[in-house]
């Protein structure tokens, strides 16, 4: 855990201090984003997370932050570290080798206050790929209990349902950048593992949603989506997959 | 025309440009470059109709790449209906005056107007 300098100073060695660099940026009264910089000490596990948390308890409180499970697993508190969209609760920063660690707002979402970004985006483009089952038997009546799937039928799509829905993807995508209608990494990934889902009858109905002038067709395949996914998904390859249907090399 | 449809004739025309262009460039390599770039020559090519209809074919097929291309980047660069609308028919515009310019010269060539 992170600690003041001024009450473990005498037994922190420098290497253990960082320089913590927090973009500060109020929309409502600020024209552009500031820098504070706090210096804190750490330990080899410590996250950013608990690092920005030390500096809300202890030297400003306003700091405004979004987190919850500090696990990895509610996917609140991504934001770019060192330049790279990351979970902050999921980095340590021991793993940055760096002295001085800059965390700002996550890129193309706008800023409520500070760290704290608006989601709406993401969750209205993730609603919009009907992420749930589409199956006319959803509701069962008869003695079948549950829809049977084997391994093989699992394999196709399970990566990507460990989406938790973070927003890193969006971050670090170039078209989300210039293109504010475009559907985005996450919602395409989503559309992917419900579409390749035996389960699932709902091919149709997505694949109509996603083939729009800002839909699927806008994606580069920079890739930058897969690469900051602390989950493991790949939602540029899914982006591929789904190509592949539309194009009718996959049924 | 949904946006699928567009993207496929997006590839087919870059695949189809890619060959025919190849085929373009080993016509050339049967003379020397600037030779082929002479007066003449170039004439003469228009004249044997087979080779003009390709260069015809090349000429449409990058007329509707490029210029869907271009509508790609444009709608990325700024949204809004009203945008997206004048972008796409500028371009289809732009693209059928490309195809008629270009095709005037053939035109122009077998009426014995050059």
């Amino acid at each position: 855990m992170g600690q003041i300098p001024s009450m473990a100073e005498e037994n922190m060695t420098p290497s253990q201090s960082i320089t913590l660099r927090i973009a500060k940026y109020n929309p409502e009264h600020d024209s552009a984003k500031k820098f504070m910089d706090f210096t804190i000490t750490y330990e080899r596990w410590t996250t950013v997370l608990e690092a920005i948390l030390e500096v809300k308890k202890h030297f400003d409180h306003s700091i405004a932050v979004r987190y919850s499970c500090r696990q990895a697993t509610c996917g609140s508190c991504g934001m770019i570290i060192n330049g790279k969209p990351r979970l902050a609760c999921f980095t340590k920063i021991s793993e940055l080798n760096s002295n001085v660690i800059t965390v700002e707002p996550m890129n193309n979402f706008p800023i409520i206050r500070d760290l704290a970004v608006k989601f709406e985006r993401l969750f209205d483009t993730h609603h919009k790929v009907k992420p749930y089952l589409i199956h006319d038997d959803t509701e069962i009546t008869s003695d079948t209990k549950e829809f049977l799937q084997s391994p093989e039928e699992l394999e196709q799509y399970i990566q990507f349902s460990n989406c938790i829905k973070c927003g890193l993807c969006n971050s670090a995508c170039p078209t989300m950048a210039t293109d504010s209608s475009f559907v985005g990494p996450q919602a395409l990934a989503q559309a992917y593992r419900y579409v390749a889902d035996s389960r699932d009858k709902g091919k149709d109905q997505r694949l109509k949603i996603i083939d729009d002038s800002h839909g699927i067709w806008r994606c580069h395949f920079a890739g930058s989506c897969s690469q900051v996914c602390p989950k493991g998904v790949d939602p540029a390859m899914g982006i591929q997959l789904l190509r592949g249907y539309m194009l009718g090399f996959r049924s | 025309m949904r946006e699928s449809i567009i993207m496929k004739i997006h590839y087919g025309t870059a695949l189809a440009a890619v060959s025919l262009v190849a085929v373009h460039i080993l016509m050339r390599l049967t003379q020397g470059f600037s030779e082929s770039l002479q007066y003449g020559s170039v004439i003469a090519n228009y004249k044997f109709l087979p080779y003009a209809g390709m260069l015809e074919i090349i000429l449409i097929l990058l007329s509707i790449h490029g210029f869907n291309g271009l509508r790609v980047i444009l709608l990325e660069l700024k949204q809004g209906k009203t945008y997206e609308k004048t972008v796409s028919y500028c371009c289809i515009a732009a693209m059928i005056a490309l195809i008629a310019y270009g095709s005037r010269t053939i035109i122009m060539v077998n009426t014995g107007m050059i």
